[in-house]
This record gives structure tokens, C-alpha cells and sequence, in this order.
């Protein structure tokens, strides 16, 4: 039942057949509620992945699970505030803040502080300040900005790896890129397929973008070692290519927002000018405040506020202006070190938990039965485990166990409890056996 | 100050240059270093850019006249109190989770009969949430763009500036028609029959639901009954802009007459609100896009087609902003207090308005001030030349757009006398219309 997502140029061409019936239709009509503008549409396919919500809602099954969209849940399965978070909120209730209008940019601490955050502090290009960026509507709003930005700067393509966050594509190709793809995972040995990746990579036309996951790749959890990342890095260099970091899950993948950050410090340090997107949704459980980050590393701070400059071009006639209450309490959090250091233990104890469900499902799935190799589920890191069930079987665990994952198998691992994860493993196993 | 003007004609000039492409191709191992070279800086927004200008103006009698954004009598942001105590309530029971692509669907509700009436035919109007009017202006087109017959759409002369450029983004084809005679300081109703004739057929009209900016000129009843014929036999499209609804005259339901007026009418119609001046969330981005379609079924379609366009641009909305208006409009308390609240800066404004018709008189200005009297809304459109806008910021430390138009919130006590002593002192002798 996955839906492919829609090219903007096959959108376009049923559009405009719709466009010339629907102006025919529109001439030989008086004004009335019956001669709609709109009366030739075609349902729109829904999100694979949000839309996934709605079909579980609709499922009654009192057994049911829901492990799909990325957002984290606790021990009994409910949504979670971090504890900073609220503590954040109530000091800036006590503050009274108006709520004017931020700049384009957004709040200029949130900035300093979120690029500190990945680059580090003691990064060399921040010393210099060379770093500069704007405030995002998370990942999302900071990639298409992004995408924008780079279509009206020459760019015509961008490499994503294979597979990728089901969104980047719509994302890039609304901005009008061209998505391309890099080997990435191998189905068959449920690994990174590095040898193909370095292989396409050194297909790419130089000066072409090239998209990375930071850490915790979505969907499949496998992140390339620190010595493929340095392989990586010299070969992208060698190319010539446009390294651009999408990333998520700082501090969500292991525990440790330094260690996920350093693939992306990595590149830095080897010399390249990267661009980035940084999410706070997961990390600081900030889902429905789309606080995010976009940011490029310049070869001069000139240059870099140019760039930025530029990408205020692009968000005034989107929106205008980023939402606050996200930045502000990032802000609040990230200014006050015992709060930070709340912070690190909240999102540690996050990040903890989803391991040890990892664990647990692996050894249930043994315990139900099932003689199948589940390393992957240990191995791979980060929300999701890319389980290697294919579409039926996906299928049938939704209308044979009320279990609902992505058609591509992809399970997000925050969905998962020590409550259902019998109930789980044990649907996984029967469909998989 | 000449660096205000020159800045200023920079921005002007500039808002209209296409940014150049810059080589992204390597021409070496050393191809990292070369990435952002090229890249021109991007022109500072016209309004913004003078908002900012202000910020770093240190003059103690500076006044900022510039952005939209209600100021009390001491010339403080305000929170609306209505809505603190909604933000308190939130405290404890809001989670943070991902609102729907389509946004909160309780404060989507709320937001449309706040608009169309609580007597609103949702189950045929297919409404999402968006980030303000300037969200919901690009969703809007991006809709249009994709989905609607006509690529042309025509805002008026004069409009917010950021329509222009919305629009276009979108890939719509943006004509203007004349709507504000500056000969007359008044709405040029034949000029605007004219140009909606001469418009193709089924073309997009963007009109302001009331209190249009930056002219503050609105149709009155008579007027709207020719144009509705026109737009009726052109069978064009009315996309509305409600950005005021509530701020205008103090009465949300008044605000809104024309809108509704042409919703029951049975017309296809598009509507952008924004919540940022009436709740006062201008920083929280808080608004809805609406399509009125012929049944549910279509409304169903259509939802999906506007999350196809949401998704790939930020996925979903922020909630905090709507929320706030969720938990007052669910509150009978809350939403009493709400509207007396809203109706008092109206009012303040109102106030403002016509003390600043006498104060130009008390000044000893001769001209004839009538249009700021009856202008609505949050704005007063002077009919000052853009060389008159620039000697009052060089000269008074005045900050408002070169088109003439001043904030009336951003008027008080303090700064009144002031001025409008300004206005009179550039404007004496010389013309406040143009032709």
C-alpha cells in the first residue's frame, strides 16, 4: 500500500489536463455553487508516514500498537516533556516576554547557541566566526529553505543516499532539485553497503550536493564507522562535492551529543565549508514547536552572513518570521548549565531506554521462535530499526496484529515498551517465519 | 541622515533584482573553499529592514511608526491578558507532540467560525493551519499554482509588499488593479471595475477583508455590491487577506461582513487569516488557509491536496500560537474577556486616529486630513511623498515606509505632538496627492 511519493512534474501534467477541462467546464457556466474551480481534483495520496497515524486511529483493536512516526514515548507508551523542558517554560511564563515579531533569522542567541551545540564550541571555524545560520521550522522547514536556496543559487540536483527520510524527496523536488541517489544500505546483509556508496560517490559530478545523514540515519540506523567517515570525507573532497548534513538526532542516538556530532565535526576540521540542518524535536521532545537550525560554514564571516542574508530571501515569502516559544526554550535550556545538564540526562535516559528495547525485541524475537538473523535490530542505532520485513508482510502484521510500522519495515523503536514488546516480536516472528 | 535614503532607494531598487547564480562547480581539489564565494548579500526587507533601522537608532526621541504591531499608551508591546492566562492553563496540560500536517483541527475549527460565522458550513470548507497570513498566503498560491486554472492573480495598488513576493515564489503570474486614487486620498472604484473587466476570466482577486493595508480604504456596501457584479461576470476567483478581522472597527462580526457577504453568496473563495494583531501573537505564527468547496467530498480532496503542500515545506505547524487561541475560544471566560480585550486596542487606536487629525490641525496644517479620519484599521495612509518620509526619519527620527503610511499604534501621548508637528513641518505647502 505504499504510495509513491508525486513528482512535482507528474502532479504538474495532471494538473494542467485537469486545468484545460476544468476551464472548458468553467466558460459555459454562470456563477454557482455547482461550477467549483475544483471539481476535477483526484484525491492526493496520504503521507506514508504521518499518515499512518490516521489509519491506526481509526483501528479499534484494543490490542493495537503504533510503531511508526519518530517521536519518543516512555516505558507505558505515552508522550514525554522532558522535565528541563518544563522547567524552561515555567521561567519564561515568570519572565513575561512579549511575543513580537523575531527577525526572518530568528532569535539570534537560539542560533549562536544551537550551532555551538553541534559544531562545538571550540570549533575552529566558530572561533572564527565563520559559522552563521538562521532559526528553522525544524528539519523540514530548514531543508526546503535550503533547497530553495541552492535551486535559485545554480544548483539543479542533490544526492541522497538510499534509502532516506521519505520527506527529503518532496522537499528538494518542491524546491526544484533533482533527487538523486547514492547507494547506501544493502537489503540483503541488513549493512551499510560501503563499497557501492564509495563507489556511486565517486560518480558525482563535481560541485553537486551531496546530503548526509549526521548519525542515527533514518531509516535504517546504520551510520558509517568514524574510518568510513574519514574515507568519506577525502573522497567528497577529491570530488569536489557540496557536503550538506541533515541532522536529527544529536544526542539521541547514543546518549552523548558530542559522539553524534562527530562525523559532522569531522568534516569540519578536514576543511570543509558543510551546510547543516539541525532538528530539536526529538532531542529536546520539541515535536510541535519546529525549532530547528539551518546553518553553512563560510570561508570568511562575510561570506557566511552573505549566505544567510540570502536565505532570509527565501523565508520572507514562506512565512516571514520563525514561531518563538521553540527558540525560547532552547534558549533557556541551553543558557543555564544545570539545565543543560538536565537536559544531557533526559535525553540520555531517551536515547537509553530505545536501546534497551533494541535488546529486549531481539531477545524475544528468539524467544517466539524465530530463527532469523536480528543483529541489525542491536546494531543499528538511533529511533528507528529497519527490520527487513518487505510489504506483505508489513501488511500483514497491520491486519492480522493491529501492529502498524511503515511499508518499508522501518519500526520506530520509541513506539516499543516492555509492555508490547512480546506482543510485538511475536507478530514480527509470525510474519516473518 | 543620509544614510537612511540611500539605504532605503538601495532596498527599493534592489527588492526588484533576481539574485545571481553563482558557479557551484569546482574547479579544483581546492573546490570546498569556493562554495559560497559568489553569493551576493540579499537586500534587507523593505519594512522589516526600517524596523531595524529603528532598533539601532539611538535619537531618544525616536518613534517608530513602521510595523503593524499594536503598542499600548506607554508604546509597550501588549500581551493580551486573555491570552497569559491561556499560556497558564497550557502550562500543565499541553504536550509537545507533532500537531497533523493540517494543523490542530479544534483550533482550525475555532478559526473558521471565528471568520465565516458560527453558523460556518465546515463539513464543505477545507481548512488548514498555517504560520499566520504570510503561510497562508503562500500555501494559498502554492494551491492555486498547482491546482487552479488561472496563473494570474492581481493584488492591489497599492498592497502589503509582501504579496508581491509571495506570490511569485509560487509561480503565479502577480498583476496589480488600481484600487487607492492619490489624487483623492480614496478608494478608485471605477479604476478598479476597469481593471477586473479587463483581466482575463477566472482570474485570482486578492482582496483585503477589511482594513487594507497600507491604505486603511475600504469598499463600503454600494461599492462591494459593483464589484461583486464584475467579479460575478468575470467569474474571477476572490482569494480574501483577513489580517484585522476584530482589529479594524472593534466588532469581529462587523469586520468580517464583507467576507461573509461573499461566502453566502455562494462565490468559490479562498481565505488567509492571520491571529497575529487581533490575539496580538505576531511572534507565535498563527493562522489558517481556507478553500470554500461545493460539498464534503471535495472538501476531502482538497485537504489532501493542501498536506501534499504542507508536508514538503514544515511538515506541520507550530502549536503554540494556536493553542493559545484553541484554549480562549474554548473558554466561554476566556473568549468574553477576549473580545473586550481586542476591542479596546481598536478602540485605542480609533482614539489615536482622530486625536491625530487634530493635533495636525492644532499644528497649523491646512491640508485636508479627512482620508486618515475615515482610513480603518491599524494604519494611516498619509499620502506623504517618499521624500517626505525620509526627511522625517533623517530629520525627526520618524521611522515609517516611504509609501506614507504610519502605524497609528505606535502613536501615544508622548510622541503625538511630536509628530504630527513633524508631518505638518515636511508636508506645509506641499501636496499630499499625487496623481
Amino acid at each position: 500500500m505504499i504510495l509513491p511519493s508525486i513528482s512535482r512534474s507528474v502532479l504538474r501534467q495532471h494538473s494542467k489536463a485537469a486545468a484545460r477541462y476544468a476551464t472548458n467546464i468553467h466558460a459555459s457556466r454562470t456563477m454557482s455553487t455547482s461550477s467549483s474551480p475544483w471539481s476535477q481534483f483526484e484525491m492526493a495520496p496520504t503521507d506514508p508516514i504521518v499518515g499512518l497515524n490516521e489509519i491506526y486511529n481509526k483501528d479499534d483493536f484494543p490490542s493495537k500498537v503504533i510503531v511508526g512516526v519518530g517521536a519518543y514515548r516512555d516505558d507505558l507508551g505515552k508522550p514525554y516533556v522532558l522535565p528541563c523542558v518544563r522547567e524552561a517554560e515555567q521561567i519564561l511564563m515568570d519572565k513575561n516576554l512579549d511575543m513580537e515579531y523575531t527577525g526572518i533569522a530568528g532569535e539570534p542567541k537560539f542560533v549562536d547557541l544551537a550551532l555551538k551545540f553541534v559544531y562545538g564550541e571550540d570549533s575552529v571555524p566558530i572561533q572564527e566566526n565563520r559559522v552563521h545560520g538562521v532559526q528553522a521550522l525544524s528539519g523540514t522547514g530548514g531543508l526546503r529553505v535550503f533547497g530553495e536556496l541552492m535551486a535559485k543559487h545554480g544548483h539543479k540536483h542533490i544526492y541522497v543516499p538510499n534509502p532516506t527520510w521519505g520527506n527529503h524527496i518532496p522537499i528538494f523536488t518542491n524546491s526544484g532539485l533533482e533527487v538523486r541517489k547514492y547507494r547506501y544500505y544493502d537489503a540483503e546483509s541488513s549493512d551499510l553497503d560501503f563499497t557501492n556508496m564509495m563507489k556511486d560517490i565517486k560518480d558525482i559530478p563535481k560541485g553537486s550536493l551531496i546530503l548526509m545523514h549526521a548519525c542515527a540515519h533514518n531509516p535504517t540506523g546504520m551510520d558509517p564507522t568514524m574510518e568510513q567517515w574519514k574515507e568519506m570525507s577525502e573522497t567528497i573532497k577529491k570530488q569536489g562535492l557540496v557536503p550538506f548534513f541533515d541532522c536529527a538526532y544529536q544526542g539521541f542516538a547514543s546518549g552523548d551529543p558530542v559522539k553524534d556530532a562527530s562525523s559532522v565535526r569531522m568534516f569540519v576540521e578536514d576543511g570543509h565549508l558543510i551546510s547543516m540542518v539541525q532538528s530539536f524535536s526529538k532531542n529536546f521532545g520539541l515535536y510541535g514547536q519546529r525549532i530547528g537550525a539551518l546553518s553553512v560554514v563560510g570561508a570568511d564571516e562575510d561570506e557566511a552572513k552573505r549566505v544567510v542574508s540570502q536565505m532570509k530571501m527565501v523565508i520572507r515569502p514562506m512565512y516571514s518570521n520563525p514561531p518563538r516559544q521553540g527558540a525560547r526554550i532552547v534558549t533557556t535550556i541551553l543558557e543555564d548549565p544545570r539545565l543543560t545538564q538536565d537536559f544531557l540526562d533526559q535525553c540520555r535516559g531517551m536515547a537509553d531506554r530505545i536501546n534497551l528495547m533494541r535488546t529486549l525485541l531481539q531477545d524475544k524475537l528468539a524467544e517466539a521462535g524465530s530463527t532469523k538473523n536480528w543483529d541489525h535490530i542491536t546494531k543499528q542505532i538511533g529511533m528507528f530499526a529497519y527490520s527487513g520485513l518487505n510489504k506483505d508482510q508489513v501488511m500483514e502484521m497491520r491486519e492480522k496484529h493491529h501492529v502498524y510500522c511503515t511499508a518499508d519495515g522501518r519500526i520506530s523503536m520509541a513506539g516499543v515498551t516492555s509492555g508490547n514488546v512480546d506482543y510485538i516480536a511475536n507478530a514480527i516472528h509470525d510474519v516473518s517465519k | 541622515m543620509k544614510s537612511h535614503q540611500s539605504a532605503l532607494t538601495i532596498i527599493l531598487l534592489s527588492c526588484v533584482l533576481t539574485t545571481t547564480a553563482f558557479s557551484a562547480t569546482a574547479s579544483s581539489t581546492e573546490a570546498s573553499t569556493n562554495i559560497w564565494r559568489d553569493v551576493p548579500p540579499g537586500p534587507p526587507d523593505a519594512i522589516l529592514g526600517i524596523a531595524q533601522a529603528f532598533r539601532e537608532c539611538t535619537a531618544e526621541n525616536k518613534v517608530n511608526v513602521c510595523v503593524g504591531a499594536y503598542r499600548d499608551e506607554k508604546g509597550q508591546p501588549w500581551v493580551l491578558p486573555s491570552v497569559r492566562s491561556a499560556e497558564e492553563i497550557m502550562l500543565s496540560s499541553e504536550n509537545k507532540e507533532y500537531l497533523p500536517i493540517e494543523g490542530d483541527s479544534a483550533f482550525v475549527n475555532k478559526a473558521l467560525r471565528f471568520a465565516y460565522g458560527a453558523n460556518a458550513p465546515l463539513d464543505r470548507i477545507a481548512g488548514v493551519q498555517t504560520l499566520s497570513g504570510t503561510g497562508a498566503c503562500r500555501i494559498g498560491g502554492e494551491f492555486l499554482s498547482q491546482f487552479y486554472s488561472s496563473k494570474n492573480i492581481l493584488v492591489p495598488d497599492p498592497t502589503w509588499g509582501n504579496h508581491h513576493k509571495i506570490f511569485k515564489e509560487c509561480g503565479l503570474t502577480v498583476g496589480t488593479y488600481r484600487y487607492y486614487d492619490r489624487s483623492t486620498n480614496r478608494l478608485d472604484l471605477q479604476g478598479m471595475l476597469e481593471d477586473l473587466r479587463n483581466a482575463p476570466d477566472g482570474s485570482t482577486i486578492l482582496l483585503h477583508a477589511c482594513a487594507h493595508n497600507p491604505t486603511g480604504c475600504d469598499p463600503t456596501d454600494e461599492q462591494w455590491d459593483q464589484l461583486l457584479d464584475v467579479i460575478r461576470q468575470k467569474q474571477h476567483l476572490i482569494f480574501f487577506d483577513s489580517a484585522y478581522q476584530g482589529f479594524a472597527s472593534g466588532d469581529a462580526e462587523a469586520d468580517a461582513k464583507a467576507l461573509r457577504r461573499v461566502m453566502d453568496a455562494g462565490y468559490p473563495m479562498l481565505l488567509a487569516q492571520s491571529f497575529a494583531k487581533n490575539f496580538g501573537l505576531y511572534g507565535e505564527r498563527c493562522g489558517t488557509l481556507s478553500v470554500v468547496c461545493h460539498d464534503a467530498a471535495q472538501k476531502d480532496i482538497l485537504m489532501s491536496q493542501l498536506k501534499c503542500i504542507v508536508r514538503p515545506m514544515y511538515s506541520s505547524p507550530p502549536k503554540h500560537g494556536s493553542s493559545i487561541v484553541r484554549t480562549v475560544l474554548s473558554d466561554e471566560k476566556l473568549t468574553q474577556q477576549y473580545y473586550q480585550e481586542c476591542a479596546s486596542m481598536a478602540d485605542r487606536i480609533q482614539t489615536m486616529r482622530q486625536r491625530l487629525v487634530q493635533a495636525l490641525q492644532d499644528a497649523g496644517s491646512s491640508h485636508d486630513w479627512s482620508h486618515i479620519s475615515e482610513q480603518i484599521g491599524m494604519f494611516a495612509f498619509t499620502g506623504m511623498s517618499a521624500e517626505m518620509c525620509d526627511t522625517l526619519t533623517d530629520q525627526y527620527n520618524i521611522f515609517l515606509t516611504r509609501d506614507g503610511r504610519i502605524s497609528i499604534a505606535g502613536l501615544n501621548d508622548d510622541n503625538l505632538g511630536y509628530v504630527a508637528k513633524a508631518i505638518h513641518s515636511v508636508t506645509d505647502g506641499k501636496s499630499i496627492t499625487s496623481n
